[in-house]
């Protein structure tokens, strides 16, 4: 950790900015650029301020990077970005992607990611990393060099893996369940975290509407009018109060939501490691056909049935010369394939060794992040309790003097 | 015996809770000088060839001298409670008779004999004899009297005397005739006063009422999605080891809020909910009063204008005058009198069923 990047620079993207221009294909669109912008700490101590520097950066280039760290450090559990679109809304949040408190809450996400990955001991060392947060000019044609799409598994590759993989892991397999299941807790509990925000964002707003009443009666009342009126103010004080109540609790939202993505970046090491496994088992399956293959040649028995036997068989036997040659070739396979088993079990173990390592890292990260989270919520709800008692005090006061 | 049952109590010895009592009347000359205590309750449903219907036993208790005995106990269905309403509106037409639950819910499809519709009917029911019986003048009423005490068949011969229909209905068609005929132009500035500002109490308590039942509705909704929150805390603690306790934790406390968000229903449906319906139901009595008086004031408005235009049979008139004018001053005054009772008592009920509203979101808030 003393290495980190984290440590050493300061980063936040403090702005975001409406662009439009034009993309790939030529056509105008509007999107929304952030300013990234880094300081170097150290010179801090001696009272001066290192320069900041800064660069734009737009949604699609967070994209490249991540996609890019995925595919050069299968082994790593990747930070998640912030969503693309708005999940999980209710009723008063926008689900437009331009929508300014979208925008801000998208820039938090963002700056969070950065942190995160600077922040992690293996990532931040990474060089590709470094020139995103400081090279704007030329970034993107220097990760396409790097070449990480063609390392990139293909989906399809990865699914199969998944359901013909003999001997995984048993911990990964655990933890592809442990994977699904809190995503799909995790989703569950945000989408009835919205309904219920909703319903409480009514209550409270109707509430608003005997403070208009109130008022309207306490003009025709003579005793009561004061005690009416001024109640009515607290009812349209309760009424507003919602509102940042609200705005707190998407906090809340998007810190849970970051380990909803979480999960899928786990369930990615583990694809990772079943798709390696796959690899291993075909490599042995196939080495192991192959022994028999020429131990069949060369003791002429036949122990399993094969086309070129029965045609062998039909045609006549080959002759002593092309059995020789054929065997030759299959040793020259054999060997190849005893060294390639061989790195590729090393390959394994290294993998499973430096993915259980990042995944304990990742476990107290999330264990110490999401009981901070839920200690923040209920601290969260405690205030909005008080600011309920004192509305609610004077609101009494105020009826008891009608 | 002080061991108080719940709010249903059936047992004739003790009333209804006390908090409930004293919440739902006011006791005009303090709690000593009551003497007649009345609790409407047990519901019992009725079938006959014809009919269904549903009677609610009415146990009455006094130290009156002019009732025969110190407690009576009598089943009433919902007619004889209109009837009793009726009479004492022909007998006081300018005095302020409590209001009736309605004979049927249009909206909300309610099931005529479910239990919640009973138990509404029944606090409502329960609280017009209570008004009754802390009104200066209604409480003293023969009719009210033999509502108390006389058994079925007494009531129902009492009830075939007095006035029939059709003698009513004529008194409703006079009373629409002179009321076509202008009766407004001598009101005094007080009548015109009361009738503006119950158009105006009308609006507002109606809006109120409305106001509070989006609320109950807002809170049950809320309830609802709450009671779903919870659990999920707990299902995803199965996953976890290090934060399964505060996941459980939370879990346990949204249940919490949940209880507490009941207990919040459960107020503004007891409380604030029946009193101010009971208003929406007072501000059209009132207008209906207000409305009565103008009428009593066209007749003798009417019979004025006659004199003025036949000078002759002059003595004839001025002794029907003489006492139309009598009639018209004692309506008046009962009416002000009323009125002012009225609206002192309508103001501790605002302030009493908001301040329990506040203490409700107090205790809801505080859990």
């Amino acid at each position: 950790m003393e290495d980190c990047l984290a440590k050493k620079m300061e980063i936040t993207v403090s702005e975001a900015e409406k662009r439009t221009g034009r993309n790939a294909m030529n056509i105008q669109e509007t999107y929304t650029a952030y300013l990234i912008e880094t300081r170097a700490v150290e010179s801090q101590s001696e009272g001066q301020c290192a320069p900041v520097d800064s660069l734009w950066r737009r949604y699609s280039e967070f994209e490249l990077l991540r996609n890019y760290l995925s595919v050069t450090y299968p082994h790593i559990v990747v930070p998640p970005l912030p969503e693309k679109r708005a999940d999980f809304v209710w009723h008063k949040l926008s689900a437009d992607n331009m929508d300014p408190d979208f925008v801000e809450r998208r820039r938090i996400g963002l700056e969070n990611f950065l942190l995160r990955v600077a922040s992690h001991p293996v990532l931040c060392q990474d060089k590709i990393f470094y020139a995103f947060l400081t090279q704007e000019a030329g970034w993107k044609e220097m990760v396409n060099e790097t070449g990480f799409q063609l390392k990139a598994d293909s989906r399809l590759k990865a699914l199969n893996a998944t359901f013909r993989v003999k001997n995984p892991d048993k911990r990964f397999t655990e933890l592809k369940h442990y994977s699904d299941e809190l995503q799909s807790v995790i989703s569950h509990l945000l989408r009835v975290r919205a309904r219920v925000a909703d319903r409480l964002y009514g209550v409270y707003k109707v509430h608003g509407n005997y403070g208009r009443v109130f008022s309207e009666w306490s003009a025709i009342e003579k005793e009561m009018g004061d005690g009416l009126q001024s109640a009515g103010h607290h009812m349209d004080v309760y009424a507003a109060s919602i509102d940042d109540i609200l705005e707190e609790e998407e906090h809340y939202a998007d810190q849970l939501k970051e380990y909803l993505f979480y999960a899928e970046a786990l369930r990615a090491v583990c694809r990772k490691h079943e798709l390696m496994q796959y690899d291993l088992e075909m490599a042995a399956q196939d080495l192991t056909s192959k022994k028999q293959q020429c131990e069949e040649l060369a003791t002429g028995t036949v122990r399993t049935f094969s086309l070129k036997g029965m045609t062998s068989k039909l045609f006549g036997q080959e002759t002593p010369e092309q059995r020789e040659a054929k065997i030759k070739v299959l040793e020259e396979q054999i060997q190849e394939g005893e060294e390639q088993l061989k790195s590729k079990n090393l390959e394994g173990r290294d993998f499973v060794k430096s993915a259980w390592a990042d995944i304990e890292r990742f476990k107290e990260q999330k264990n110490h992040d999401l009981k901070e989270a839920l200690i923040s919520y209920a601290v969260m709800q405690i205030s909005m309790c008080k600011k309920g008692i004192q509305v609610w005090t004077n609101a009494k006061e105020c009826f008891s003097k009608m | 015996d002080t061991s108080l049952a719940e709010v249903n109590s059936f047992s004739p010895s003790v009333p209804i809770s006390p908090s409930s009592m004293i919440n739902q009347y006011k006791f005009e000359d303090g709690p000593e000088l009551r003497d007649l205590f009345i609790t409407v309750d047990d519901p019992e449903s009725h079938i006959t060839a014809i009919e269904t219907f549903i009677t609610y036993r009415v146990v009455t208790k006094t130290t009156r001298g002019e009732f025969d005995s110190s407690e009576y106990e009598v089943r009433r269905r919902y007619q004889d409670f209109l009837w009793l309403k009726s009479k004492l509106e022909e007998a006081h037409p300018t005095l302020i008779i409590p209001p009736l639950p309605e004979k049927f819910i249009m909206k909300g499809m309610v099931e005529r004999f479910s239990d919640e519709f009973i138990e509404t009917r029944r606090k409502a029911l329960h609280k017009f004899l209570n008004r009754i019986a802390d009104h200066p003048t209604l409480t003293f009423n023969e009719d009210f009297k033999i509502f108390l005490t006389a058994q079925a068949w007494e009531l129902s011969s009492h009830k075939k005397q007095g006035p029939g229909l059709l003698s009513r209905m004529g008194q409703t068609v006079r009373a629409v005739a002179s009321s076509v005929r202008g009766a407004v132009k001598n009101r005094p500035e007080m009548f015109t006063e009361m009738n503006n500002y119950m158009e105006t109490f009308s609006q507002k308590i109606n809006l109120l009422d409305r106001i509070a039942h989006r609320i109950y509705k807002e809170e049950r909704d809320y309830f609802n999605e709450m009671k779903e929150y919870g659990p999920i805390h707990t299902l995803w603690s199965a996953s976890e080891e290090d934060i399964a306790d505060s996941l459980k934790g939370i879990a346990s406390c949204i249940d919490r809020c949940c209880k507490a968000t009941e207990k919040r229903m459960a107020g503004l449906s007891e409380h604030l909910l029946p009193i101010l319906h009971e208003y929406v139901l007072y501000s059209e009595i009132l207008m209906a009063v207000l409305k009565r008086r103008d009428q009593i004031q066209g007749e003798l408005d009417s019979k004025v204008d006659a004199l003025a235009n036949k000078k002759t049979e002059k003595d004839l008139f001025s002794e029907e005058i003489g006492k139309l004018e009598d009639k018209v001053e004692r309506a008046n005054n009962a009416l002000k009198a009323d009125w002012d009772r009225w609206k002192q008592n309508m103001q501790w009920d605002m302030r009493s069923s908001f301040t329990n509203v506040a203490e409700n979101n107090l205790r809801y808030y505080e859990e």
